[in-house]
C-alpha cells in the first residue's frame, strides 16, 4: 500500500479490520485522494480471498468522519464540477454498497456529513453510546445537500419523515436517538464497539443478514409506507421549510426533492437527480456566504482577539454579581456550558434565592430536554451557590457584574469587588453602554477590568462582545475571550466605544424603525418585510424584546456620544412613558396577554399620533432599514470598533441574526458596492435629512474602488 | 508546637452551620443529604478553601436514610471536591459529630491527613420509614421469584396489616426506655424540680436570642435559601416561666416534670467544622480559632441514669488535658433535657466543682437552638470556639450526653 496511507488494515480469522486515520489531520475527512484510497482499499480487500467481512474503525480518539473536505468543495467554480464531486462521491459508496463482502462498521465520535452517508452505504451500523458520537447530516447548514447518497439511503433506512427531519435542520443526533430511530443497528459501550462491530461482520460473512423493521408502527406506515402518505409528508415539509426560510435558503428545498424524486423514481435516479441539485446548490450565493461564514467562525475559535495573545487563565471559579435576569443567565449559561463552580452576590437574600432559582431554571430545561441526565443535573446544581455577602469571591478567577446600570453603581460594586478577591482575578462587567474605561476609573488595578456584554436572554443569544479598555492586560482579553467561549458564546472582541459594536449599529436601525411608523408604516408590516429579507425578527419585535427602556437608554447614550445623526425617533419615548416596555411588561408595540403576543396594540395609533396609511413603499421601507446599518457599520470600521470586517459581521449574524445568507452587513455592502451605497444614501440624505449622509469609509472606498474584504 | 501528649497539635479553623428548624418546618423539604452537602459547600465559601486542599471527611448521623446509607460520601462527592477524597459516617448517638470532630483530630494528629471536614447532620422530617417486617419477607421472596407465578403467590400473602408503616423507634433497644422517661427518672432520683428545669430552659432562649440579636449565634448560621431561613426557629422570645408552667409533662401525667419547654424539640440541621493540623494551618495560611487538648468518651449502664455519663467522660477528658475544672474558661453542655443538664452538674458539683453558671452555654443550648442528633457536636465545637476567641478563653469544655449510656468530652485550647 502507499506511504502515509489513510487506511489501514489487518486480517484475523477472515476479518478485515480497516482503520481510517487521516495523516496529519486532527479529525478524519473525506478529500479526493482519501476516496481514491478508499476505492483501492475496497478492490484489494475484494481481491483478497482470505478476507469473509470487513470491519471498520476511525483511528482518531473521539471522532469518526467529520465528513467531506470542505476546502476542496469551495475550490470548485461550476455547477458541472460540483456535480462530478458528488457522483464521484455516490460512485465510491455504491461500491461500499454494493461490495460482495459484508461491511460492518463501529462508530465512535462524531460522524457527519459524508462520514454519515459513508455508514448509511455500509451494511451493519454499530455506534458507541458515547456523549461524542453524534451523527447527522449538517450539509443543508452550507447551503447544500447531501450529496453522496445521503438522500437516498436515509430515507430508505428509517422512513422519510425522520430522514426530512435531519436532513432539513442539518443537526447532529446523539447516538441513542440514532439507535432509536434506527440509523443504527447496535448501540454499546466504546469498550466493546469493536468486538461487536468485528462479531456482526463474522455473522454476516455467515450469511447472516440484519433483520430491520419500519418503525412507528400503524402510523409509519400510513405516513412512510405508501406514496400516498409520502406525499402528505413532503408536502407537510415543504410547507414548514418556506415558513421558515422565506424562501431565502435553496438547500432544503432541494434536499427535499432529492428524496423525493428518488422514492418516487427509485434509486438509480435519485442518485441523478441528488448530485445534479448539489451541483446547482453548490454555486449558489447562498452556499459562498454560508460556508465563507462557516470558514469565519472555525477561524474566529482559534483568534483571542489581540495580537500575540498570552495565555488565558483557567477559570474554575466564576463570581456573579447582581442576580438579576442578566445575572441569573450567565450563572446558569456558565454552569451548563462550562460546567464551572459559580458564586452570586446580591444586595439581599430574596434576589439572591430568586436569581439562583432563574440560573437553575436554564440547568432543569436542559434536564427536561434531556441533554442531561438527572445525576449530571444534580451535579450542575451544586455548582450554582449564593449570598448576600461576597463570601466565596476570594477563590473567583473571574467576576462579572451585571448590576443596574448605573456608572456610580457599577464603580461602587467594582470597589467592593476589588477589596475581596485576588489581584490575579478578572473584573468584567456586562455593561451595554458604559465605557469600560470609566468605570475602571474607580479600580486600584484597572488593568485587570474589561466589558463582557452578553445578550438576552443569555442562555439562548450565541454572541458575547469583549471589551477591553486602553489599559486592559492583554493576558485578561485572553481569558474573558477564553470563558466566553467555554459559556458556547461567539466572543467578539471590540473597541471600548459608545455602544460597543451590536447596539452601535443597531441604534439607526431602530430609529429608522420609528421614523417609518410616523411615517405611517404599519407595525406589523414593518416587522413582516425585515423577516421576509432575511431577519429572524423584525425591528419592532426587536425593540419589544429587548424593552424599550433599555433602548432608551442606549439610544441616550449613542445620541450623547455622536450627536443627532443616532437621536432616538421620537416615538420611542412616548412609548416609556406611558409604561409601554415591551413584552416584559406586557405591552409595547405589541399587547401580550399570559406571555403569548396578541397583535398590534390599537392605541398605538392614537398615543403616537400616526395614521397607518401604508406608507413608504415597501422596497424604500427596506432600503432604508438596511442603508442606515449598513453606513453606521462602515463607520464603526473605520473608528476600528471591530479588528476586521469578519468580526462584524459574525457579530451582527450571531448578535441580533443579520441574515446569514447575506454574509453580515460588511459583506453585504461588499455586494451592493460602495459607489452604489454612496449614490443611494446620498438621496435619501436630500430628501429625508442628515442621518442618512454616507460615512467617509464608504466614500473612500467608492472614490478608490475598494471593498471591506479583498 | 507538639500538643499536651506530645503529638502534632490539630486546629480548629472555622465552622458553620445550616439554621435549626423543628422538624416538618422550613427545612422539611430538604434531604439529609443535601443540608449536609449545603453546610460543607458554605464551610468552602466562607473559608476560601480550596476543595482539593481536603483530605478526608468525616459526618456523624444517628438516623441514616436507607437511600444515602454513607452521607459523608456523598458530601465528598460535591462537585467542589476531587473525587478522591475518602468519606465516611459514624453514629455515635447524639455525640456523633464530636465524634467526627475527634475522629479528624485523630487523623491529623497521627499525620495521616492535613485538612479534614468533620460534620454531622439529622433530617427528622426525612427519617426512614420501614416496612412491616413481613411485607420486608414477602417482598424479598418476591424478588427472588424466577416466576410469574411464584411472585404472584409471594405477592398474594400480603395482609392489610402488613403494610402499616413502622417507624424507628427512640427507645432504647436494651431497656425499652424511651429519652424521655429517661430524663423523667432522672429528674425524680437526682430531685431536680419542675421549676429548676424550667429556668434552665428560659435560661437557654434568652441567651440564644441574645446570641442571635448581637449577631455572635447568626454568624455561625449560613442562610438557607430555599425558603430563606437565616436563623434557629426554636428560639422563643415570648415565653416565661408562668407560660411554660401550664404545660403538662408529657412522660409521667401525673407525678412528672419533663415538659415539652424543659426539653429539646425534635430538629432538623446540619453542622460542618474545618480542622487543619497546626502546621497545615500555617502553611495554608488560616489562623486557628482553638485547638483540640484532649476528649474522652464513657458510658454508664443505659438502665441506670441513661443521660449521666457525662460525669465520667469530663474528668477523663481534663485528666487527658492535663488541667483542672477551675482552668475552664467556657463550658458547653449539651441540653437534650434540663433535667439532664441539671443531673449533670450536680455529678460535677459533687466532685467538689464550683459551678459557675455565667461560662455555661453563653449563648444558649440544644433546648433553644434545636437539636439534630447527628449536628449538635459540630454546632457545639463551633460555638464554642468563637466564643473562646472572643473571649480570649484559654480553655473550653464539650460536653455531650448520648442515647445508650454514653458521654463525650472534650477540651479546647486557645493557644
Amino acid at each position: 500500500m502507499a506511504a502515509a496511507s489513510a487506511l489501514t488494515w489487518e486480517t484475523t480469522d477472515g476479518i478485515a479490520v480497516v482503520t481510517f486515520d487521516l495523516p496529519g489531520e486532527p479529525v478524519n475527512k473525506i478529500t479526493q485522494a482519501v476516496k481514491e484510497e478508499f476505492i483501492a482499499t475496497f478492490e484489494a480487500l475484494g481481491r483478497d480471498s482470505e478476507v469473509k467481512a470487513v470491519a471498520f474503525f476511525s483511528g482518531k480518539r473521539d471522532a469518526f468522519i467529520a465528513g467531506a473536505d470542505i476546502e476542496e468543495f469551495v475550490a470548485i467554480t461550476t455547477a458541472s464540477d460540483a456535480e462530478r464531486l458528488s457522483a464521484g462521491g455516490q460512485d465510491m459508496l455504491e461500491r461500499v454498497a454494493r461490495f460482495a463482502k459484508p461491511v460492518a462498521v463501529g462508530v465512535h465520535g462524531a460522524c457527519l456529513g459524508g462520514g454519515l452517508e459513508f455508514a448509511l452505504a455500509c451494511h451493519y451500523r454499530v455506534a458507541s453510546d458515547h456523549a461524542k458520537t453524534q451523527l447527522g447530516l449538517p450539509e443543508v447548514q452550507l447551503g447544500i445537500l447531501p450529496g453522496a447518497g445521503g438522500c437516498q439511503r436515509l430515507p430508505r433506512l428509517i422512513g422519510a419523515r425522520a430522514a426530512l427531519d435531519i436532513i432539513l435542520a442539518g443537526k447532529s443526533e446523539p447516538a441513542g436517538k440514532a439507535f432509536r430511530l434506527g440509523i443504527v443497528d447496535e448501540l454499546v459501550p466504546p469498550a466493546i464497539l469493536q468486538d461487536i462491530t468485528v462479531g456482526a461482520a463474522r455473522r454476516m460473512a455467515t450469511g447472516w443478514r440484519p433483520k430491520r423493521r419500519r418503525r412507528g408502527g400503524l402510523a409509519g406506515w400510513l405516513l412512510d409506507g405508501n406514496p400516498l402518505g409520502r406525499r402528505l409528508v413532503f408536502r407537510t415539509a415543504r410547507r414548514q421549510v418556506l415558513a421558515t426560510t422565506h424562501g431565502n435558503y435553496p438547500a432544503p428545498l432541494a434536499a427535499l426533492e432529492a428524496v423525493e424524486y428518488g422514492l418516487r423514481h427509485g434509486m438509480k435516479e435519485g442518485l441523478k437527480r441528488e448530485a445534479q441539485l448539489f451541483g446547482q446548490l453548490a454555486v449558489t450565493d447562498v452556499s459562498r456566504k454560508l460556508v465563507q461564514i462557516f470558514f469565519a467562525t472555525t477561524q474566529l475559535k482559534k483568534d483571542f482577539g489581540i495580537d500575540n495573545a498570552p495565555k488565558p487563565a483557567e477559570v474554575r471559579r466564576l463570581a456573579v454579581v447582581g442576580a438579576g435576569f442578566m445575572g441569573a443567565g450567565i450563572a446558569g449559561t456558565a454552569v451548563v456550558q462550562a460546567g464551572v463552580d459559580v458564586r452570586m452576590k446580591d444586595a439581599d437574600l430574596t434576589r439572591v434565592a430568586k436569581g439562583l432559582a432563574a440560573a437553575r431554571e436554564i440547568l432543569d430545561d436542559r434536564l427536561k430536554r434531556r441533554r442531561i441526565t438527572r445525576y449530571e443535573h444534580a451535579r450542575l446544581v451544586a455548582l450554582l451557590s449564593g449570598d448576600d455577602h461576597y463570601t466565596g469571591f476570594g477563590k473567583a478567577e473571574l467576576v462579572v457584574e451585571a448590576v443596574f446600570e448605573d456608572l456610580a453603581v457599577k464603580q461602587q460594586v467594582l470597589r467592593e469587588v476589588e477589596a475581596v478577591i485576588t489581584d490575579r482575578a478578572v473584573f468584567a462587567s456586562n455593561t451595554s453602554t458604559i465605557p469600560i474605561a470609566r468605570i475602571a476609573e474607580a479600580a486600584r488595578r484597572p488593568e485587570r477590568v474589561i466589558g463582557m456584554h452578553f445578550f438576552s436572554p443569555v442562555a439562548r443569544m450565541p454572541l458575547l462582545e469583549v471589551i477591553p479598555s486602553d489599559r486592559t492586560a492583554p493576558e485578561v482579553t485572553s481569558t474573558a475571550v477564553a470563558f466566553g467561549r467555554r459559556m458556547g458564546k461567539t466572543a467578539i472582541v471590540v473597541r471600548d466605544r459608545p455602544g460597543f459594536w451590536v447596539n452601535r449599529i443597531l441604534a439607526p436601525y431602530m430609529n429608522e424603525a420609528g421614523h417609518l411608523l410616523l411615517e405611517g408604516a404599519a407595525v406589523d408590516e414593518l416587522d413582516r418585510l425585515m423577516v421576509s429579507w432575511g431577519f429572524p425578527v423584525g425591528p419592532i419585535t426587536l425593540l419589544d424584546e429587548v424593552g424599550l427602556d433599555v433602548a432608551e437608554k442606549a439610544s441616550g447614550v449613542l445620541h450623547d456620544a455622536f450627536g443627532d445623526r443616532l437621536a432616538a425617533a421620537p416615538a420611542f419615548a412616548k412609548l416609556v412613558r406611558d409604561g409601554r416596555l415591551g413584552r416584559k411588561a406586557g405591552r409595547g408595540f405589541y399587547r401580550y396577554v399570559g406571555g403569548k403576543r396578541r397583535g398590534v396594540d390599537p392605541a398605538l395609533s392614537e398615543l403616537l399620533d400616526i395614521h397607518p396609511n401604508g406608507g413608504p413603499r415597501a422596497a424604500e421601507v427596506i432600503q432604508r432599514l438596511v442603508l442606515v446599518m449598513l453606513n453606521e457599520a462602515a463607520r464603526a470600521v473605520g473608528e476600528g470598533v471591530v479588528r476586521a470586517p469578519r468580526d462584524g459581521d459574525l457579530a451582527a449574524i450571531f448578535g441580533f441574526g443579520f441574515p446569514p445568507f447575506r454574509g453580515g452587513p460588511l459583506r453585504h455592502a461588499d455586494d451592493l458596492g460602495a459607489a452604489r451605497l454612496v449614490g443611494e444614501l446620498e438621496r435619501l440624505a436630500e430628501r429625508l435629512g442628515a442621518r442618512f449622509a454616507p460615512c467617509e469609509v464608504l466614500q473612500e472606498q467608492a472614490r478608490r474602488n475598494t471593498k471591506f474584504y479583498p | 508546637m507538639p500538643g499536651v501528649n506530645g503529638r502534632r497539635r490539630v486546629a480548629i479553623i472555622a465552622g458553620c452551620r445550616t439554621p435549626f428548624c423543628k422538624a416538618g418546618t422550613e427545612l422539611k423539604d430538604a434531604r439529609a443529604v443535601d443540608l449536609a452537602r449545603y453546610a460543607t459547600r458554605e464551610l468552602l465559601e466562607r473559608t476560601n478553601l480550596d476543595g482539593p486542599d481536603v483530605d478526608e471527611i468525616v459526618f456523624g448521623q444517628v438516623v441514616p436514610s436507607a437511600l444515602v446509607p454513607n452521607v459523608a460520601r456523598e458530601v465528598s462527592l460535591l462537585p467542589q471536591f476531587p473525587k478522591e477524597i475518602p468519606a465516611y459516617s459514624l453514629n455515635r448517638a447524639c455525640a456523633s459529630s464530636g465524634q467526627a470532630v475527634s475522629a479528624a483530630h485523630d487523623q491529623i494528629a497521627l499525620g495521616h491527613a492535613d485538612v479534614v471536614i468533620a460534620g454531622g447532620v439529622e433530617s427528622l422530617s426525612d427519617i426512614p420509614i420501614l416496612a412491616s417486617r413481613r411485607l420486608a419477607d414477602i417482598l424479598v421472596e418476591a424478588g427472588k421469584a424466577k416466576s410469574l407465578g411464584a411472585r404472584v403467590g409471594a405477592f398474594s400473602k400480603i395482609r392489610p396489616r402488613d403494610l402499616v408503616p413502622v417507624t424507628p423507634a427512640i427507645g432504647e433497644p436494651s431497656t425499652g426506655e424511651t429519652m424521655g422517661q429517661s430524663a423523667e427518672k432522672m429528674a425524680k432520683e437526682n430531685h431536680i424540680t419542675r421549676e429548676a428545669q424550667d429556668r434552665w430552659a428560659l435560661r437557654s432562649h434568652e441567651l440564644a436570642a441574645r446570641g442571635t440579636d448581637e449577631g455572635r449565634l447568626a454568624a455561625e448560621i449560613v442562610p438557607w435559601l430555599a425558603p430563606i431561613v437565616t436563623q434557629d426557629n426554636g428560639i422563643r422570645r415570648d415565653t416565661s416561666l408562668a407560660q411554660m408552667a401550664k404545660l403538662k409533662p408529657v412522660f409521667d401525667r401525673r407525678y412528672g416534670s419533663v415538659t415539652a419547654a424543659n426539653s429539646s424539640p425534635l430538629t432538623d440541621g446540619a453542622s460542618a467544622v474545618l480542622l487543619m493540623g497546626e502546621d497545615a494551618a500555617r502553611s495554608l495560611g488560616y489562623e486557628p480559632l482553638a485547638f483540640i487538648r484532649s476528649y474522652a468518651v464513657a458510658a454508664v449502664d443505659p438502665g441506670w441514669q441513661l443521660l449521666q455519663a457525662p460525669v465520667w467522660a469530663v474528668p477523663k477528658a481534663l485528666e487527658r488535658a492535663g488541667i483542672q475544672w477551675k482552668d475552664l474558661g467556657l463550658i458547653e453542655i449539651h441540653e437534650a433535657f434540663a433535667a439532664q443538664v441539671l443531673s449533670n452538674l450536680q455529678g460535677f458539683a459533687a466532685k467538689g466543682w464550683e459551678i459557675d453558671e455565667e461560662i455555661i452555654n453563653v449563648m444558649g443550648g440544644s433546648i433553644a437552638v434545636g437539636h439534630p442528633f447527628g449536628a449538635t457536636g459540630g454546632r457545639i465545637v463551633t460555638t464554642l470556639a468563637h466564643e473562646m476567641k472572643r473571649r480570649d478563653a484559654p480553655f473550653g469544655l464539650v460536653s455531650i450526653c448520648a442515647q445508650g449510656g454514653m458521654a463525650f468530652a472534650m477540651v479546647l485550647e486557645r493557644r
